[in-house]
C-alpha cells in the first residue's frame, strides 16, 4: 500500500444507509459518512445525535442494523474490535482502556503476538521511534498509574499506531485536557495528517472544528445533515446545523406568581478529580414559582452543581445560601460545607432528583415502601421504624401517579424506567420541597411518563416551590423553563429568557461564546 | 553452637513444612492472577491429597512395583484431579458467574469431604489402614547427595530434602518468569487487572480464566500430595492439609501476589507453623505459636495497605466475574 501513490481525495471510508438502534430508541438512521486519505474530519453533533455510535460501528464495538461499510473500496464487515485493527482502524475512546499497573510499552503491546518473550528493549525503541516521528512525549516505562489524563491519551494514541492504525478516530480527545495540552495534540494531528493518515476527531467545540479540521460531518439527532469544507463554514452556520430549529412540543408554561427568591448561589467553585475547575464561579439566584432551566453540553458542571447544592459534592469557594423561615423571620442559611442530613436537620426543603435513578436515587433491590421510608425513618422515635405511613404514600403515589406495579412490595428494580421516574419524583415531591431540583428527568421515558413529569413540575412550580431543570433537549427546556441558565465548562456563560431567545444563540452559548457576542440574548 | 543447630534444624524443618504451601501458593497466585480468588484451596490440597495417595497405592496394588512408578502416577493422579477441582470453580464462577466467594468456600468444603470420603473407602478396601510400601515411601524423602549432605550447616540447609521441595522451588521461579518476563503473562495480569481492556485488546478473557484457574488448581493437588505423601509418608490421615491451604491464601497476601516472593515467604510461614516443636519456649501454650502465620499476615497487611503500592497488591479485578456486556 505504501508504493503506490495515493490519489488525492480518495476515500478511505465510505458508511451508507448506516441504521443502529438501541431497544425502542433509534441511535443512527441511514446515515453516510466519508473519510479522505490524509486529512482531519470533524464529526460535530449535540449530546446523543450519535457521533460516538457511528464510530464505534466503524471500530468494532457495535454492529449496525443496517448499511454498508467501505474501507479503501473494499465492501468490510466489522464484528469486533480486532476486525477493526485488521484495517487499520484506531479508536482512542473516551474513556481509556489502560491498565493501570502496566507501563506505558506494556499497555502498548498487550494482546500482539510475537516470540514467547517480550524484547523490552526492542519495544521501547520502537515506541519510542513512533513518538519521535509525531512529535509525542512519552517514557516508555513509566506506568500508567504515576501519569497525567494527557500522558495516558498519549499512551491510547501510540497503541493504536503501534498497531498499524492508518485512521485514527478520536473520542472527544480534549475534553480532558488544558489549553496547552490541546495545541500540542492539534499539532501531532497535523504531523499525522502529513503523513497521509486519516484523523477523525469527534467533537461539540466549534472552536477546535475551525481550528484543526479539513471538513466537518454535522449528524442532529441520529441523522446525518451535512458534511461541508471547514474553510468555508463560520461558527453560526455550525450551530445551525447542529441544533436545528424548533419544533413545537406544546408544553404546558403557566405564568409565574410569588416569584421570590429561594436560593442563591454566589461565586460557586468546585474542582472535579483531576484538579481542574468543575464549577467556576457560578451565581445565580432560583426563585420561587419559577422553572429555572439549566442548559448546556453533558460534562459542563450540571452534575457538580446539582450535587454541590445538595450536599454531596465539596466545594472549595463562594456561598450556597438558602432562604429559610424560622420562627416566623426569613433567613439566609449557607449550606456549604454541611452534608445532606445536616441540611435536612435545619429544615431546609430540598428534594433532589439526581439523574443517576438506581444508583444515587433509589435502592434498586427494595421495594416502593423501603424506598419512601428512607426519606422518613429519622422522623419517629423509638427503636422500630414505622412502616404504616410510608405505606400510605406508597399507595396513594400509585394512585395519583399511575405507576404500574404489581404491588407496593415490588423490588424497584423489577418496574419500567417511567415508573422508577415517577417513584422518584413522587417521593421527592411528596415531602413538600422548597427547592427541586431535578437532572435529567426524561431521560430514557416514553412521551406520556415525560408528559407526566412536566406536569408535576408544573404543579410544583404553581405551589411556589423553585424547580431548577437540567436537561439535555433544547426544545423542552426552552418551553417548559421560565429562565434558562447555561453552563459551558463549568462557567455560566448567561441567564436567559426562553421566550424572546432563539434556539441558536442558547447553542452558541453552550458551545462558550460569551452572552456579549450573542445578539438577540438578554441577560435576565 | 548448640544455639546454631537449632536454629540450622529449624530452617531445615521450615523448608520441609513451607514446601505444600510453597506449592499451593504458587498455584492460588496464578489463579488471582487471572481475576478469580479461590477461597477452596484447602479443598483443592485434601482432593490433590487423596488423589495422589490413591495414585501410589492402586498402582501398588496391581502392578506390583514399588518406587518410581508409583511415584509418577501418584503426581499424576494428584496434578489432574487438582486441576478438576479448579475447573470446577472455573465452570461455576466464569461459565455461569457464580459469587466467587461462595463458590470457593464450597470447594474448600466439598474437597474435604471428598478426600475423607474416599479416604474411608481406600482404608476399607486395603482392610482398615492405607499405607504404601517402603519403596514409594523411600523416593519420597531426603535424596541422597552423599558427601554434600555432610557438609557442616551447608548440606543441612541445602542437601537434606526430599525432591518436592526442589520441584516446588523450580515452579516457583518458572512462575515468576512467566508472569513478568512472557507475552502470555503479560496477557493474564491484563485478564486480572481489567478484563474489559484484555478483551478489547483481542485476549480471550475466558480462556485465559480457565487455564489460570486449572493450572492453579493442580498446583494446590501437588501441594495436598506432599501433606499425604511426605509429611504423613504415604499413611492416609483424615486430617493430613489440617489448615494448610487458609495458610496458603494468608500467604499469597504475604507474598503480595509474586512468587518469587512466596519462596522466603513459604520458608517463613513453614516456620512459624513448627515453631512449637523447634523453640519451646516455657509457659506458652501451642494454640499461641499458631496463630503466628496469621499475625504474620496481618501486620504485613496493615503495612502494604499503609503503603498504598498498587503494583505489589491484589489484582484490580480480582473477585468480580466479567460479563463483556457490562461495558
Amino acid at each position: 500500500m505504501q508504493d503506490a501513490k495515493p490519489a488525492i481525495n480518495e476515500n478511505v471510508i465510505q458508511m451508507q444507509h448506516i441504521c443502529k438502534s438501541f431497544g425502542t430508541v433509534q441511535a443512527l438512521s441511514d446515515v453516510h459518512f466519508e473519510l479522505k486519505r490524509g486529512e482531519i474530519l470533524s464529526l460535530l453533533g449535540e449530546n446523543g445525535s450519535g457521533k460516538t455510535t457511528l464510530m464505534n460501528i466503524l471500530a468494532g464495538i457495535y454492529f449496525p442494523d443496517a448499511g454498508d461499510i467501505f474501507v479503501n473500496g473494499k465492501h468490510v464487515t466489522i464484528r469486533q474490535p480486532k476486525d477493526a485493527f485488521d484495517l487499520n482502524i484506531g479508536m482512542v475512546h473516551q474513556h481509556f482502556k489502560l491498565v493501570e499497573v502496566f507501563s506505558a510499552a506494556e499497555n502498548i503491546v498487550l494482546g500482539l503476538p510475537g516470540k514467547t518473550t517480550i524484547n523490552r528493549r526492542a519495544l521501547y525503541k520502537h515506541v519510542q521511534e513512533i513518538a519521535d516521528q509525531y512529535g509525542f512525549e512519552i517514557d516508555p516505562e513509566k506506568k500508567i498509574y504515576d501519569m497525567s489524563v494527557s500522558e495516558k491519551q498519549t499512551v491510547e494514541i501510540i497503541k493504536a499506531l503501534y498497531r498499524g492504525a492508518d485512521i485514527l478516530i478520536l473520542d472527544e480527545p480534549t475534553a480532558v485536557l488544558t489549553p496547552q495540552e490541546t495545541d500540542k495534540l492539534f499539532e501531532i494531528m497535523r504531523a499525522m495528517k502529513a503523513d497521509q493518515k486519516s484523523i477523525i476527531l469527534i467533537t461539540h467545540k466549534l472552536n477546535e472544528v475551525l481550528a484543526v479540521s479539513d471538513r466537518v460531518t454535522v449528524l442532529r439527532k441520529g441523522e446525518y445533515i451535512d458534511t461541508v469544507h471547514t474553510k468555508d463554514a463560520t461558527i453560526q452556520s455550525l450551530t445551525d446545523m447542529m441544533v436545528g430549529h424548533s419544533v413545537s412540543l406544546a408544553i404546558d408554561r403557566p405564568a409565574p406568581t410569588n416569584v421570590e427568591p429561594i436560593l442563591m448561589v454566589q461565586s460557586l467553585t468546585a474542582l472535579n478529580q483531576e484538579g481542574t475547575k468543575a464549577l467556576d464561579d457560578v451565581s445565580f439566584e432560583a426563585n420561587g414559582g419559577e422553572i429555572l432551566g439549566i442548559a448546556g453540553i453533558s460534562g459542563s458542571g450540571q452534575r457538580e452543581l446539582c450535587e454541590a447544592i445538595a450536599g454531596l459534592y465539596p466545594v472549595i469557594g463562594g456561598s450556597i445560601l438558602y432562604r429559610n423561615i424560622v420562627d416566623g423571620y426569613e433567613v439566609d442559611e449557607n449550606v456549604v460545607g454541611l452534608n445532606p442530613h445536616t441540611i435536612a436537620k435545619k429544615g431546609i426543603a430540598l428534594a433532589f432528583v439526581p439523574e443517576d435513578r438506581l444508583g444515587m436515587g433509589l435502592a434498586p433491590s427494595l421495594d416502593m415502601v423501603d424506598n419512601i421510608m428512607l426519606k422518613h425513618y429519622r422522623e419517629k422515635k423509638g427503636f422500630f421504624v414505622d412502616r404504616k405511613s410510608p405505606r400510605q404514600i406508597a399507595e396513594r403515589l400509585v394512585e395519583e401517579l399511575q405507576i404500574v406495579t404489581p404491588d407496593v412490595f415490588t423490588p424497584i428494580r423489577q418496574l419500567s424506567g417511567g415508573n422508577v421516574q415517577k417513584i422518584l419524583v413522587g417521593r421527592e415531591i411528596d415531602t413538600a420541597p422548597r427547592l427541586l431540583m431535578v437532572a435529567y428527568p426524561v431521560r430514557g421515558l416514553d412521551i406520556n411518563s415525560s408528559y407526566t413529569i412536566y406536569n408535576l413540575l408544573n404543579e410544583q412550580k404553581e405551589k411556589g416551590t423553585a424547580v431548577i431543570f437540567v436537561g439535555e433537549d433544547l426544545d423542552v427546556l426552552m418551553e417548559i423553563s421560565d429562565r434558562v441558565l447555561v453552563m459551558s465548562s463549568g462557567r455560566v456563560t448567561g441567564i436567559v429568557d426562553p421566550r424572546v431567545t432563539s434556539k441558536q444563540d442558547i447553542g452558541l452559548l453552550m458551545l462558550g461564546q460569551s452572552i456579549d457576542n450573542v445578539k438577540g440574548a438578554d441577560a435576565v | 553452637m548448640k544455639v546454631l543447630m537449632v536454629i540450622i534444624n529449624w530452617i531445615n524443618a521450615a523448608v520441609l513444612s513451607g514446601t505444600p504451601l510453597l506449592l499451593a501458593t504458587s498455584g492460588e497466585i496464578l489463579t488471582e492472577k487471572s481475576g478469580n480468588l479461590n477461597l477452596g484451596v484447602e479443598g483443592q490440597m485434601y482432593m490433590g491429597a487423596i488423589a495422589g495417595l490413591a495414585g501410589a497405592w492402586f498402582t501398588e496394588q496391581w502392578f506390583g512395583v514399588g518406587g518410581i512408578i508409583p511415584l509418577i502416577a501418584a503426581v499424576i493422579f494428584a496434578f489432574l484431579m487438582g486441576c478438576i477441582s479448579g475447573l470446577i470453580y472455573a465452570v461455576l464462577t466464569v461459565s455461569l458467574r457464580a459469587n466467587q466467594n461462595v463458590t470457593g468456600l464450597t470447594l474448600a468444603i466439598f474437597g474435604t469431604g471428598f478426600a475423607r470420603f474416599f479416604g474411608e473407602v481406600l482404608s476399607n478396601k486395603a482392610g482398615g489402614f492405607v499405607a504404601v510400601g517402603r519403596e514409594t515411601k523411600g523416593v519420597f524423602s531426603n535424596i541422597d547427595f552423599g558427601k554434600l549432605a555432610e557438609i557442616p550447616v551447608i548440606g543441612t540447609l541445602f542437601f537434606r530434602y526430599n525432591w518436592l521441595v526442589y520441584f516446588a522451588l523450580i515452579i516457583a521461579i518458572i512462575l515468576g518468569w512467566f508472569l513478568n518476563r512472557t507475552r502470555k503473562g503479560l496477557s493474564l495480569r491484563a485478564v486480572g487487572e481489567n478484563p474489559g481492556t484484555a478483551d478489547s485488546a483481542g485476549i480471550n478473557v475466558t480462556r485465559y480464566k480457565y487455564a489460570a484457574t486449572t493450572i492453579g488448581g493442580g498446583l494446590c493437588g501437588l501441594g495436598g500430595l506432599c501433606m499425604s505423601m511426605v509429611s504423613q509418608k504415604g499413611v492416609w490421615q483424615p486430617n493430613c492439609v489440617s489448615g494448610y491451604g487458609w495458610l496458603a491464601i494468608a500467604l499469597v497476601i504475604f507474598a503480595t501476589w509474586s512468587p518469587l516472593r512466596a519462596i522466603y515467604s513459604s520458608i517463613i510461614f513453614g516456620g512459624l507453623s513448627v515453631m512449637y516443636m523447634r523453640i519451646p519456649i516455657p509457659g506458652l501454650p501451642r494454640e499461641i505459636y499458631m496463630m503466628f502465620p496469621y499475625m504474620a499476615t496481618i501486620i504485613v497487611l496493615i503495612l502494604t495497605s499503609i503503603r498504598q503500592s498498587k503494583e505489589h497488591a491484589q489484582p484490580a479485578s480480582t473477585g468480580y466475574n466479567y460479563y463483556r456486556e457490562e461495558r
